[in-house]
């Protein structure tokens, strides 16, 4: 049968950062994909031999607009767990409810994003309207609306007033709300599941085996999650990890549903137990050594692999980021499905190619 | 963190997927005059390190994608922007992962240490479009 | 049921106020805690320098002699580690986002 080569992006209507895909295709049935990527490669890894560590927390959180946040977060951990720092508890409460809230928004985004490949715009712009109060909670919290700029290293630079207290624990009552209705077309309309089910499987073996990280993971019912390890404020709190057995995109799908919810209540029991106490320590001295930091980004988990030589610059500063590890599983997804579905599959690994490139 | 040399990491790389340990990724530092390579596993929820020192002039690694198929996309991007040869990629793009207008962004040793960046932003040295053409700010 | 599932969420936003602001026939409200622009209070300026040094984007210059501080609007972050090390207090982040620029000047005062 002949073959034809099909590319998709890196402009297309469903991807919400460019990359580029060579489909080989038989008929409808894509019998290989090539990615290459390389489009929003801003070599933010060199930048890093120019910046002094202090400085270079706002050049981390610049490496992606919807994760900014953790991955903020995750370079002051790196740094403070080279230059042996304790972060005040409250400082690492008010990470974990921004972290969190961060996870809210990934998500509503990739729900409304999915709903748009699927062809249902009337919910897309229903999730990302519960997304602009989520939005406008963290404006109001940390003062912008995607680029937080409230992590430093030894702590946070902003705090919660008992007025931001009250706002937050109301607001989240009304998000809540909204996200179970938009949860129940999710998971029970039947034309969102005609679209879903069954699509891009991936058996629990082989999602370990291709180094899947994150909600890809979950959903095909391995139970990892970084938030586990105890990091920031979650050793803290509790909460199940969310896992579906069937490993479709309908089990991704209900998964980061699910952990919208989790997260909302993470960040209530967090908001209960907020301690008093400052929010920040001096930091000293410059960083020596080398450290690899992970946590557990809404897409799956970040590595940070940091070398310090004790300068104010860092030797190297390396991040794996979770689309990465994800990257090889959609590749094989991608194998012997319809020329329909790509568009499903490819959102389905939640893609964040300027995390991937940096 | 363990130094092992080239010729075993095959080896030991089976033997880390034996014990069902997870791949997690690969990176690559340019140092002056060598690559380090750090391969990491994982096994619950620890972290097995191997690193690999190969020499500038000659980078040669063998892949592990033949154990870890998902490897096939760490060992594309550390050739394409480091220039170190993996030999026996599973999938090889070569070169064609990373389109970038330059070449082995990151192979370059790294630059003598400069003083602070504080001290002296860069775009102080431009005098673009500043109403008279004296120099801002001196160095305090 | 499983076919119509959004018609419970359709037909309420069908009758209900939309949620959009109508800009710009209505204004934006700016929340309070927002970092919206840098002002800059001439008075009390000493040009000790201090801010630029500490900008870590480099928008900031100052020069001494000549009493001059300058800012690229497109560079600066709105971080607000100016803010902090100002001995003066000459500097605060207004809530309002500034109007968009088009050229790459520095605005100088």
């Amino acid at each position: 049968m002949p073959r034809t080569i099909i590319p998709f992006g890196p402009q297309h209507p469903v991807l919400p950062e460019p990359v580029h895909l060579d489909l080989v295709v038989e008929d409808e049935r894509v019998v290989e994909a090539k990615p290459s990527i390389g489009f929003v490669h801003r070599g933010l890894e060199k930048l890093v031999e120019r910046k002094d560590f202090v400085e270079f927390v706002y050049v981390a959180e610049r490496v992606c607009g919807i994760c900014s946040f953790i991955h903020g977060q995750t370079y002051c951990q790196a740094v403070e767990a080279l230059m042996k720092i304790e972060v005040p508890p409250r400082a690492r409460y008010l990470r974990t409810i921004w972290g969190e809230l961060s996870r809210i928004h990934s998500h509503l985004l990739w729900l409304g994003l999915m709903a748009d490949a699927i062809g249902f715009e009337s919910l897309f712009m229903h999730s990302w309207r519960v997304r602009e109060q989520v939005l406008d909670l963290i404006e109001a919290t940390t003062g912008g609306r995607v680029i937080f700029g409230s992590c430093k290293i030894g702590g946070v630079r902003r705090d919660l007033t008992s007025e931001l207290v009250e706002r937050l624990a109301s607001a989240l009552s009304t998000i809540e709300r909204d996200t179970r209705d938009l949860t129940g077309v999710f998971l029970g309309d039947r034309s969102v599941q005609d679209r879903l089910c069954g699509v891009g499987v991936l058996s629990s073996a082989d999602a370990r085996d291709l180094g899947c990280v994150g909600p890809m993971l979950r959903a095909s019912g391995v139970e990892s999650d970084l938030r586990c390890t105890g990091y920031a404020a979650y050793s803290e709190l509790d909460f199940t990890r969310a896992t579906r057995p069937e490993g479709d995109s309908y089990a991704r799908c209900a998964v980061r549903c699910e952990e919208v919810f989790q997260s909302i209540d993470l960040i209530r029991q967090a908001l209960a137990r907020l301690p008093d106490g400052e929010i920040a320590v001096k930091v000293r001295g410059n960083p020596n050594g080398e450290t690899f930091m992970r946590t557990e980004q809404p897409r799956g988990e970040v590595v940070y692999h940091l070398k310090a030589n004790g300068t104010r610059n860092l030797q190297r500063f390396r991040v794996r980021t979770p689309t990465f590890a994800n990257l090889p599983a959609m590749v094989k997804v991608l194998q012997g499905c319809g020329l329909a579905d790509v568009p499903v599959l490819v959102l389905t690994i939640d893609p964040c190619i300027s995390c991937t490139e940096r | 963190m363990e130094i092992i040399p080239a010729e075993s990491l095959v080896a030991r790389t089976q033997a880390l997927r034996a014990g069902k340990a997870r791949l997690v990724q690969i990176s690559a530092t340019r140092l002056a005059d060598h690559y380090e390579l750090t391969y990491s596993f994982e096994v619950g929820h620890t972290l097995t390190n191997l690193r690999l020192l190969v020499t500038a002039s000659d980078p040669r690694v063998p892949s592990i994608s033949s154990v870890y198929w998902c490897a096939f996309l760490y060992e594309n991007e550390i050739h394409d922007l480091f220039k170190v040869q993996v030999e026996g990629m599973a999938v090889d793009f070569k070169g064609n992962l990373y389109k970038a207008t330059v070449p082995y962004a990151f192979g370059a040793p790294p630059a003598a240490k400069k003083p602070p960046a504080a001290a002296a932003p860069p775009a102080l040295a431009t005098a673009s479009a500043e109403a008279t053409a004296s120099s801002p700010a001196p160095a305090h | 049921m499983a076919y119509f599932a959004m018609s419970k969420l359709a037909l309420k936003w069908a009758f209900a106020r939309p949620c959009t602001t109508r800009y710009p026939f209505e204004p934006r409200q700016a929340l309070p805690g927002s970092r919206g622009r840098l002002v800059f209070t001439r008075d009390n300026c000493v040009y000790c320098t201090v801010c630029a040094k500490r900008c870590p984007t480099g928008a900031l210059a100052v020069n001494r002699a000549q009493k001059r501080w300058a800012i690229d609007r497109l560079m600066c972050i709105t971080c607000g580690c100016c803010i902090e090390v100002c001995p003066r207090k000459c500097l605060e982040l207004a809530p309002e986002h500034a109007t968009p620029v088009v050229t790459k000047d520095r605005e100088s005062f």
